[in-house]
């Protein structure tokens, strides 16, 4: 389902010109879990963003499904971001005027695919009925990731993105998290992707992909 | 796309509940900025509608009349004469008239304009004529007969249409017709009514001409004894011009001082909200329909602050337009309506500026949001180079606004021109400011020897980042007060000492007419008490296409003692007695372009009379030119002219003789000296009321932006004190060390003002003044406003610090410790 050719990435940096990604393949199929590792500045976010959407590849290809991104005018990427992929960020990045609720809610409805019953689920599987009303501030680092979940999860996409979940909780709630966002995977055969330090994350995924220096190094 | 163009507004708006206090901060300075604009044209369109109905009454453009030569009524034979001939003339005759309400209540007396009409024979191009069928001129003409007049005349009397007012003299006026065209304070009604009501049968003052045919100006008949004139109205739109740039001027100073406000605000919010707007594309949301949602965010948020501040510059020009229109009058002759009426034009405009006023303070920040990348920055800039660059731009920006200052100073000439150098240069300095500071801050950190004395100045020029545009406005408002205020002292002061010198005489009288005139002189000489006169003869005429006045004076001692002249040969009284010299005043000569020794060619019935110009005096406040000329060189270029006013020295008691003169000669206008004085210092104080309110409402709003830029502050400002708490400085100390910063850094504020200030009051005296009235003052400074402005704007400054530092100091361990939290 996601077919990874080629892919190469450079930044402008103070130091010069870094690249990023040399040439970096992978696939990944429908309801398949893969770990992306890798020290900091291996580029593993990098990939992360290319594949989200969120940037563009220097060179190389990213396809998911029949949507080859670099054939993607700036709509086309919009609409890619709000149907096809979801991601979970380190930071949660909800939006902090929003009740938990709303900020559930956010991008099934900018999809326009909002599943009031599957959200009710999602709700009570995440265990956030009681907190639906609240604002992110309010709430603790993995009750916030676990909005961030579940606001992903919310647009059941083809692919879930996870740029180190779990990186700001401490290992029990970090666990938890996983758990359910293993689960939920699982449930909804959603392609999973995420980044990750964590080698003993890293084993609870099918797959695992090394990155060093902006190559594959093992997988 | 609707759809989720909606979502995203309703993410991007849910800011808003979590920051009240910004949106309130952004919606005050935008709604302060609309009302101060709004309410300064309301006032202009009030009183330019005014004139254009006052231009308008009897000819859609400017209109030539006939009159008698010494300006008097005249009979009415000469307008058969005329009509007799072909002559396509209509009789008016225009008087005051004081009248009474006859309804119940408090009885209203008020002096109105009654003006006689034939509106047979009126001009086809006549305000008055349009719409009017053959029922409504017989309504006009035959018994009762009707008085025209605007609503807001009407009002004044607390009466209705179809009443009838009385004349304090006990004479009824037909029944009230509302006719809006009118200009504010007059009243039509038929000639013959107009005779009878102002005690004057048979007699006309004026007589219009068609336009087309006065154009050809063709001789007079001999038989009539008249004069070609124009008619009044059409000048004002010229005379006023200047005092309503004036006011534009302010009112736009105090716009941009407001949308400082909007800036500071909105560049917090939308800093904050940048990760939301990074979280939204990544969720989806397109450019395309984030820019909608914030393009419609911004335009509701301007209609709403908009409206706010269109009804608070209605409520704000309902206060001012009886300053306004008492200070016209005095000034102009010009009736402008109190009654307030905005027109649709005047709404929209208002809510254009509004979005546009928007647009322009946060335009700048929604782009950056819009163009930032989608993914967090691998290397986000530290805050000094961020504040380099913006340095780096804020510097070559007030270098090219000082090289269009220069370039305007050099080439450029005329009213808007000088406004243009005005604010080049303002804006310059302005944006040079946080250069200022940071260099001014430098200094301090150099000479910084402890720890926290370093942190102090080190920490200040952090601060200056958010601070900037808040002292940036305050700097404005405080320049534009040392500037405005410095300059109407000081025309306050040259205006009294002229005052002084000028009004010499103790009485003065103004005669209806040749054969009072000489009445009044031969009773004075009568007067044991009166020890010399002063008559003067005065024409109206025209020289370089603007409206003068010729007055001829006697050879009188008092002349060179007293007549305060700018630039002159000497024995320049001599010279005018004696031969063909001239007196010009100040504002006639700069626009004329008139220069000692220069050679004047006059109009008179006799040919042209040339004369030479041996002195310029000062006329404040006279917005006509004016020349004086010895009387018997006047007088025998025009013979008939009477005398038109008389000076009267007395050792009496003034104001008795000017009462005894007013009961014995009642149609005559007599004021003595000290109540001469006393109007004139009136009509001063008026046309600065509207100055000095804008002024001090600008420097409430600066005052206002560094709160709004100080509350937002207040919130990431513990994220930069709390390693100072953490290593041993209690909040309170915290508090009053940025209270300390803030006070430096407004004090430097304050003092860069003076300088910038004086440059600007020299500006307006030297060149705005010049330009707009035709005068040059001197140039004073005064130390205490300036002492007195700086105390009021610490004040302000303080005041608006107080509940931010209040926050820092009463913070507790437990906010403090988040800080440490959420950097982590």
């Amino acid at each position: 389902m996601l077919e990874v050719c080629g892919v190469r990435k450079a930044y402008d940096s103070p130091q010069g010109r870094v690249q990023v990604l040399d040439g970096v393949d992978l696939d990944l199929g429908a309801g398949e879990s893969l770990a992306l590792m890798g020290e900091s500045g291996s580029g593993k976010s990098t990939m992360l963003h290319l594949i989200a959407g969120l940037d563009r590849v220097d060179q190389g290809s990213i396809r998911l499904g029949e949507v080859e991104l670099s054939r993607l005018g700036e709509a086309g990427r919009a609409r890619y971001r709000r149907e096809d992929v979801a991601v979970i960020f380190q930071q949660f990045n909800l939006v902090p005027s929003l009740t938990v609720a709303e900020n559930l809610a956010l991008q099934a409805r900018l999809a326009g695919r909002l599943d009031a019953v599957w959200q009710a689920r999602l709700t009570a599987a995440l265990g956030l009925e009681q907190l639906l009303e609240r604002l992110p501030e309010q709430l603790s680092g993995g009750q916030q990731q676990r909005v961030a979940v579940g606001r992903s999860l919310a647009l059941r996409p083809k692919l879930l993105l996870a740029d180190e979940p779990t990186g700001n909780l401490d290992e029990q709630t970090a666990g938890q998290v996983l758990e359910l966002l293993l689960g939920c995977v699982a449930e909804t055969a959603t392609a999973l992707l995420m980044v990750t330090h964590s080698s003993t994350l890293a084993a609870r995924l099918q797959k695992r992909l090394k990155l060093s220096g902006g190559k594959v190094m093992s997988s | 796309m609707i759809r989720r163009v909606g979502w995203v507004l309703l993410a991007l708006i849910s800011h808003w509940r979590r920051h009240p206090l910004q949106l309130g901060c952004l919606v005050l300075g935008l709604w302060l900025a609309t009302a101060l604009w709004t309410g300064v044209q309301a006032l202009n369109q009030q009183a330019r509608d005014s004139y254009d109905r006052a231009a308008q009454l009897f000819e859609g453009q400017a209109g030539k009349v006939l009159v008698s030569p010494d300006g008097q009524s005249f009979d009415q034979a000469a307008y058969v004469t005329l009509r007799r001939l072909g002559w396509p003339v209509s009789p008016l005759l225009q008087g005051s008239l004081e009248v009474r309400s006859a309804v119940s209540g408090p009885e209203i007396i008020e002096t109105i304009q009654l003006v006689g009409i034939d509106p047979l024979t009126l001009p086809a191009d006549s305000a008055l004529n349009r719409g009017m069928g053959t029922q409504d001129m017989a309504g006009f003409i035959s018994a009762p007969g009707q008085a025209w007049m605007a609503q807001d005349t009407l009002q004044r009397f607390g009466a209705a249409e179809q009443a009838r007012l009385v004349s304090t003299a006990g004479v009824a006026l037909p029944p009230v017709r509302i006719r809006d065209e009118l200009p504010p304070g007059l009243v039509v009604v038929d000639i013959g009514r107009a005779q009878q009501l102002l005690g004057q049968p048979g007699r006309v003052s004026q007589l219009l001409v068609d336009r087309q045919f006065a154009e050809s100006q063709p001789a007079l008949p001999e038989a009539v004894s008249l004069r070609w004139e124009q008619r009044e109205e059409a000048d004002l739109q010229r005379l006023t011009e200047s005092f309503h740039l004036n006011l534009t001027a302010l009112a736009l100073l105090a716009f941009l001082v407001g949308l400082f406000i909007v800036q500071a605000a909105a560049g917090l919010a939308m800093q904050q909200r940048r990760r939301q707007i990074q979280t939204l594309r990544a969720c989806g949301a397109s450019a395309l329909e984030l820019t909608l949602a914030l393009l419609l965010e911004l335009f509701g948020l301007a209609l709403v602050s908009g409206l706010l501040g269109l009804v608070s510059g209605y409520l704000l020009a309902a206060a001012l337009i009886g300053d306004l229109s008492a200070s016209l009058r005095g000034l102009y002759g010009a009736q402008v309506s109190t009654h307030m009426d905005a027109g649709w034009g005047w709404w929209l405009s208002g809510l254009a500026m509004s979005l546009a006023g928007m647009l322009i303070a946060t335009g700048a920040h929604t782009v950056s949001a819009l163009r930032q990348s989608l993914v967090p920055s691998r290397h986000p800039p530290g805050w000094i180079k961020a504040q380099r660059r913006t340095l780096w731009s804020l510097s070559v920006a007030s270098l090219l606004l000082l090289l269009g200052a220069a370039v305007l100073w050099v080439a450029a000439d005329g009213l808007l021109a000088g406004f243009a150098l005005l604010a080049c240069l303002l804006l310059a300095v302005t944006l040079a400011l946080p250069l200022l500071l940071v260099a001014l801050l430098g200094i301090g950190r150099r000479f910084a020897r402890g720890p926290l004395s370093q942190w102090f100045w080190a920490d200040g020029r952090q601060q200056l980042s958010r601070l900037s545009l808040a002292l940036m406005a305050l700097l404005l408002a405080l320049a534009a007060n040392i500037g405005v205020g410095g300059m109407t002292e000081g025309f306050r002061r040259t205006f009294t000492g002229w005052l002084d010198q000028r009004l010499a005489a103790d009485v003065y009288i103004r005669p209806a007419g040749e054969n009072q005139a000489e009445d009044i002189l031969r009773w004075l000489r009568q007067q044991p008490e009166v020890t010399d006169l002063l008559p003067s003869w005065q024409v109206d005429s025209k020289l370089a296409g603007w409206p003068i006045e010729v007055s001829g004076v006697i050879d009188h001692p008092l002349y060179p003692d007293t007549w305060p002249l700018l630039d002159a040969y000497p024995q320049a009284w001599q010279l005018v007695h004696q031969g063909d010299g001239v007196l010009v005043s100040e504002q006639l000569a700069n626009r004329a372009n008139l220069q000692l020794g220069d050679t004047l060619g006059l109009e008179s019935p006799h040919g042209t009379w040339t004369l030479r110009l041996v002195g310029i005096y000062p006329d404040y406040g006279n917005p006509r030119g004016q020349i004086l000329v010895a009387a018997d060189k006047f007088r025998s270029h025009w013979p008939q002219v009477p005398v038109g006013s008389i000076g009267v020295l007395s050792d009496g008691d003034p104001t008795a003789l000017a009462e005894a003169i007013e009961s014995r000669f009642t149609s005559a206008r007599v004021a003595d000296q000290s109540s001469l004085k006393a109007y004139s210092s009136r009509v001063f104080e008026q046309t600065f009321a509207a100055t000095a309110a804008l002024n001090s409402l600008t420097l409430g709003v600066a005052a206002l932006a560094l709160l709004s830029t100080l509350l937002g502050l207040a919130d990431t400002r513990l994220l930069q004190l709390a390693p100072l708490w953490a290593m041993g400085l209690r909040p309170g100390q915290l508090g009053l060390l940025s209270l300390a910063q803030l006070a430096v850094v407004a004090v430097l504020t304050c003092t860069l003002a003076i300088p910038l200030g004086l440059v600007l009051s020299w500006l307006l005296v030297a060149v705005v003044n010049v330009q707009a009235f035709g005068w040059r003052l001197p140039w004073h400074w005064f130390p205490y406003q300036w002492m007195q402005l700086g105390g009021l704007a610490m004040a302000a400054v303080l005041l608006a610090a107080c509940l931010p530092m209040a926050r820092i100091a009463r913070a507790r361990p437990d906010s403090l410790l988040r800080q440490f939290a959420h950097e982590a």
